[in-house]
């Protein structure tokens, strides 16, 4: 529950965000806003098809065009070979990663890159794109989850040979996966009821509103700086180094500021072209994706085709859960298959449970992360069929939930047994809040339902650099995609017991700090949290030493202290407490610059669960919905700075409000995208959305310095359930689809009424 | 690369001449909120954009002493939206025209683009066929008037001849006990095409009855179709429930959709029945206020 | 054709350019006169990230033409501040936490600025559907919308 009492001066605190006044006046530099001298204008030819054999690239007349200043094809990147690495958010192939950004010997995806051009402007490249010739032989194509499965549908990959099955032949799984504790058939045995259902899910996509953008120049020696907006500098290092064969070091990124990235920018498009680019033509290269190639080519999340099995005793305990989550990865492996089998059902406390995942290819763009990637997919089979047998057992929803909560020692099916965690609190909460209580109007249903994020560590390194003055700057190297620098600078602040304006944070390229993992799995405020916090300690530790040397007593009998050296007794001696600005202020006379330091593979990540209440109003004759009313509740750990940790869970739920209702790709029978634009491509706008209720539960993550959990992806878990949840309250219609778009529930709502005629 | 020529001119006549004698495509541009997207998506590769909003009539909203109204085709959404006088006349023309795009879109909007756009989706057309709007067009051959339903021949293209435009529309006096309104269905509350959109307008007596009626659908055919057969189901009636089971019927039977990422031909079809009921609710409780 | 000579005022400062047809009001502002913060998120009118005012109407200027700017008044966000005083609204996005990622909040704030204008004392949901045209992936909406309602609150005044 939340501690009131003012446990810390900082954390805990909503101040202004060090970079807040950058951005409200224009002045914070996103990718497309940077530029330098002599820069060129790179762009990219995409392919029409869906599938299709490139049997020859002309680009000959492009080359000649005046203004053109380089010309590549897959050719001018070496092969690479077919291993996983870590890397990102998942494992990467970077034989599969040179296809993505550079279609080979085939196109696998309408908007697949087949070339490149830089030339004087843009208008140039773009007309040289007009030039290029290529020979494409056009092969049948597949774009549904379910029909990529089946015998005779088309293949992508003729080498592809799964991972985790055998399949004898060419196949487009590409990978399978399944997680079991105790023993289904006994818990179905048991069970009072069973129920089995089907759902489906749409790829959706990331949606930030920053297309992605790129800046590289590479020198005569070949050395290399790009500025780009990203999740994770490093990443982009590691991967421009290994596709063009370049040394790291020869390569310094500066991630831009970043319009948005929920995972989707934690991969490269751009980058290595423009690198190249910038190679062969000697010139600064800038790239920006047009919105349409950011829908058409880069990573959206996985479609699903599930099935669940829920067997339940009369009095509501769960006896047994089986799952078969078949995920669509795109045009290469990289499905969240396993996240999906291991979130689906982890906030509950169920013994016998077997779930599993396919990793399916389909003429889609490649897959990217997209806020806790796999879970929301499962979870929405899992929370719709809970809900059904609650229904049918007449149990309410909440208190089905709280039944078989998951609660500290209970052992996740997924393997590990759980450490404190705040599940049932965010039930208990949900249960006695105004908004489950209020009353329903004509039309109106509400829905609830839970999900669960791991939430990961990883390596972060930073620095603590203490200024002359008694300031101190904190740098780190993890892009801040929603507030996280005012979160690092207020665990510093607290640590360092300075105030949160003296603090100054940055996040820097990759030459001037340590390595840092991606801003991803809801990491940085923990992880890269705890470095800044471990460096602040590094940084404290120097200053007691600096007072030891000064009163001219053992380091060890100094301690720290609201900001301030001070004597660990009174057996130490009678001095005076020195603040942490005199210190600073003298360090050149008692040993230099203090700078604290710390890099680490942090560990101890801690899960997060929530549990959301959703209203929803239905229109019988049209299908249209409205959500009239939300409310998330979250155990976050520790609030560092509650109204981005409430901006973090609002938009979530935002994101899956959109999933759940309109948001999906369109494409036509030759496989192309027919909505790649906002128009059509329907994320939630301000009037479509009612305020969000983020209610904060804080169970503390006791291997956190300050109880941090993580933040960022489990809102979007819930809300898809929530939502048809709510729409079965509301018209006792259960949709097993996404999206629940006008024009599919009022076909749903039809096909009832006939029936319950017929009946 | 860069072969576009842009011009502004100041009169009618002046405009009609650069239509006229244009190298290829010549494209007017008047609030420019769907012309400058063709224009960047590659759509449309003109040679020369006449900018028509230096042309006086073009930007001018006029209460005429009839109680009809003249609108430039060029005034936008925003500027009419202000004007206190047509939002009480003719709030379905308005709530049509505010319906096109966002609050930004709304700034620069005009009902000449809408129309000549000639999407069968535009959401001002109903209302402004439903209102009986007449469009002023000039020429090389001078001027002739057509009424709005005349404008458009299927998506993308227009009657107009080449040399032509559309100086402004007559909007006429409203009718005394006359109404009018226009509803749309999209998925989500703004920023949508129409799945669907239906435009009414129609007078009542005394006693409640309807004594004309006009109802107009969009997005269900290649333009915009004027139902006939709604507007006689409930002429007489006063919109009992029978009337509004055969303007529903009326309003489907009138309907030849396609099947596109916005919809399917079944939910059309039957949501153009629902909109016409309820726009024919909203326009008779109008009338019946006045 | 030779490139159209423009003459605007913009931010306050007569202002001169050289555009082509085909560059936007929005072209010129990025990449002829360096003023980046107003942004492309879509270059179709349907993201608001390019929000600008034009003769003291709001609009996208993805959606405008530069040649259509000569002797026009443009207000784009680096206006927004008078001298070091951040506009109310600019303050209030901070204190409140009305932006996450931050690409919208420049044309987010144009756009309230022009409906605080219009109207000082709006309600939910006519800040809703003012805001309709401006996306924001981040925030749900949630505290854009109370940080408008609010600034509208203590520009007119009220007691909080």
């Amino acid at each position: 529950m939340s501690s009131e009492n003012r446990k810390y001066k900082w954390v805990g605190t909503r101040q202004i965000r060090p970079d807040g006044h950058d951005k409200v006046t224009g002045r914070a530099k996103f990718g497309s806003d940077f530029s330098v001298s002599g820069m060129i204008h790179g762009r990219v030819l995409r392919s029409p098809h869906a599938h299709a054999v490139i049997k020859s690239i002309d680009t000959s007349e492009a080359e000649a065009l005046n203004g053109v200043k380089a010309v590549i094809t897959s050719k001018d990147f070496k092969d690479q070979s077919s291993e996983l690495k870590a890397a990102g958010e998942g494992m990467i192939n970077y034989r599969d990663m040179t296809r993505n950004i550079m279609a080979r010997e085939k196109a696998l995806y309408d908007g697949h890159a087949v070339a490149a051009v830089a030339a004087t402007t843009a208008e140039i490249a773009d007309a040289a794109l007009e030039l290029i010739k290529v020979d494409y032989e056009v092969l049948p194509h597949v774009i549904d989850v379910d029909e990529a499965m089946k015998d005779g549908a088309p293949i992508l990959h003729e080498e592809m040979v799964p991972s985790g099955i055998e399949i004898g032949g060419p196949t487009n799984i590409a990978k399978f996966v399944e997680f079991s504790l105790g023993d289904t058939k006994k818990g179905f045995d048991e069970a009072d009821i069973i129920i089995e259902r089907s759902y489906k899910t749409e790829a959706v996509h990331q949606g930030y509103i920053e297309p992605h953008a790129v800046v590289a120049s590479v020198t005569e020696d070949g050395q290399a700086q790009i500025w780009c907006c990203t999740q994770g500098q490093f990443q982009v290092r590691a991967f421009v180094a290994q596709l063009l064969g370049m040394p790291t070091s020869s390569i310094r990124v500066t991630p831009s500021e970043i319009g948005g990235g929920f995972g989707g920018k934690t991969v490269v498009y751009l980058e290595p072209l423009a690198t190249l680019l910038s190679k062969k033509s000697g010139k600064p290269v800038k790239m920006t994706m047009t919105r349409e190639e950011v829908f058409r080519a880069s990573g959206p999340t996985s479609g699903g085709s599930m099935t669940y099995k829920i067997g339940a005793k009369k009095d509501g305990k769960i006896t047994a859960v089986e799952g078969s989550n078949k995920l669509l990865a795109g045009a290469f492996s990289g499905a969240p298959a396993g996240p999906a089998c291991m979130c689906a059902v982890a906030p509950y406390d169920i013994k016998n449970v077997y779930i599993n995942g396919y990793d399916v290819v389909v003429n889609r763009p490649k897959v990217a992360a997209y806020r806790a990637p796999g879970a929301p997919i499962s979870a929405f089979g899992a929370e719709s069929i809970i809900d059904e047998v609650a229904k049918e057992l007449g149990i309410d929803p909440l208190k089905i939930r709280k039944l078989n909560a998951a609660k500290k020692g209970t052992q996740a099916a997924y393997g590990p047994t759980f450490r404190e965690i705040g599940y049932e609190e965010t039930v208990d909460i949900a249960m006695g809040h105004d908004h489950y209580l209020a009353p329903l109007g004509p039309n109106q249903g509400r829905g609830v339902a839970s999900g669960f994020w791991f939430n990961i560590g990883g390596e972060s390194s930073a620095t603590v650099n203490i200024n002359e003055d008694g300031t101190a700057v904190v740098i780190s190297g993890s892009p801040d995609i929603g507030g996280s620098r005012a979160s690092l600078a207020l665990m510093a602040a607290e640590t360092l017991g300075i105030d949160y304006d003296k603090v100054r944070p940055i996040v820097a390229d990759t030459a001037s700090v340590g390595y840092n993992f991606v801003t991803g799995g809801s990491r940085v405020t923990f992880a890269t949290g705890l470095a800044v916090v471990e460096a602040a300690k590094d940084a404290v530790r120097q200053l007691c030493e600096r007072a030891a040397k000064i009163w001219e007593v053992d380091a060890e009998a100094v301690i720290w202290d609201d900001g301030h050296a001070k004597p660990a007794s009174s057996n130490v001696g009678d001095f005076e407490p020195l603040s942490l600005s005199s210190l600073a202020g003298q360090a050149n006379k008692t040993g230099g610059p203090i700078c604290g330091h710390n890099a680490q593979n942090v560990q101890g990540a801690g899960p997060a669960f929530a549990t959301h209440i959703c209203d929803v109003e239905v229109d019988p004759e049209t299908g249209n919905v409205t959500v009239l009313r939300y409310t998330a509740i979250q155990d976050v750990g520790r609030a560092i700075h509650p109204s981005y940790v409430e901006g973090q869970i609002q938009g979530g739920a935002a994101q899956g409000i959109g999933w759940a209702l309109n948001e999906e790709y369109i494409y036509n029978s030759k496989g192309q995208l027919d909505n790649p634009g906002f128009l059509d491509y329907r994320i939630p706008v301000a009037s479509d959305l009612p305020m969000i209720d983020a209610v904060i539960v804080e169970v503390p993550n006791d291997r956190h310095p300050y109880g941090v959990r993580g933040v960022g992806e489990v809102p979007i878990v819930p809300p898809m359930a929530a939502v048809a949840n709510a729409i079965e309250n509301a018209t006792g219609v259960r949709m097993s689809a996404l999206p629940m778009s006008p024009p599919r529930l009022l076909a749903a709502l039809d096909q009832a009424d006939v029936k319950e005629a017929a009946e | 690369m860069e072969s576009i020529q842009f011009r502004k001119p100041e009169t009618v006549d002046e405009a009609v001449k650069l239509l006229q004698g244009a190298d290829g495509d010549a494209r007017i541009l008047a609030g420019g909120t769907d012309l400058l997207v063709q224009l960047r998506a590659h759509m449309i590769d003109p040679g020369v954009i006449v900018d028509i909003k230096s042309i006086a009539e073009t930007r001018e909203l006029t209460k005429n002493d009839d109680g009809s109204y003249t609108i430039g085709a060029a005034v936008a959404g925003a500027e009419a939206h202000e004007r206190d006088d047509i939002t009480a006349d003719w709030p379905g023309v308005i709530e049509a025209w505010d319906l096109i795009g966002s609050t930004q879109i709304q700034g620069r909007a005009s009902l000449g683009g809408n129309l000549c756009n000639a999407s069968p989706a535009g959401d001002s057309v109903p209302a402004m066929v439903a209102a009986g709007m007449t469009a002023n067009i000039a020429g090389p051959d001078g001027r002739r008037t057509l009424p709005v339903e005349k404008i458009t021949a299927g998506p993308g293209k227009t009657n107009l001849k080449k040399g032509e435009f559309i100086v402004s529309f007559n909007l006429p006096a409203k009718p005394s006990n006359g109404g009018d309104a226009y509803l749309r269905l999209i998925p989500r509350t703004e920023m949508d095409i129409a799945v669907v959109g239906c435009g009414a307008a129609l007078t009542l007596d005394e006693s409640g009855t309807v004594t004309s009626a006009k109802i107009s659908l969009g997005a269900v055919a290649a333009t915009v179709l004027v139902v006939e057969d709604a507007a006689k189901a409930i002429i007489g009636t006063k919109l009992e429930p029978e009337a509004m089971s055969a303007l529903d019927a009326a309003c489907q039977a009138a309907c030849n959709p396609i099947d596109d990422k916005r919809g399917t031909v079944e939910y059309r079809t039957k949501v153009a029945g629902v909109l016409g009921r309820r726009v024919v609710s909203i326009a008779a409780n109008r009338a019946g206020k006045n | 054709m030779a490139k159209h000579h423009i003459s605007m005022t913009l931010n306050g400062e007569p202002t001169e350019f050289l555009c082509s047809t085909r560059q936007t009001l929005l072209d010129v502002l990025r990449d002829e006169l360096n003023l980046t913060g107003s942004k492309e998120g879509c270059a179709s009118g349907d993201c608001g990230a390019c929000s600008v005012m034009v003769d003291d109407r709001l609009v996208c200027s993805c959606l405008v033409l530069g040649a259509e700017c000569d002797g026009k008044t443009v207000e784009s966000i680096e206006g927004m501040a008078d001298g070091e005083n951040l506009h109310p609204l600019q303050q209030k996005f901070l204190e409140e936490a009305a932006l996450q990622c931050g690409i919208c909040t420049p044309g987010v704030l144009v756009a309230a600025k022009a409906l605080l204008e219009k109207n000082n004392n709006p309600t939910e949901t006519e800040v809703r559907y003012w805001l309709a045209g401006n996306l924001c992936r981040c925030t749900g909406y949630d505290k854009i919308v109370r940080a408008v309602m609010s600034t509208a609150a203590d520009m007119r005044g009220d007691a909080k």
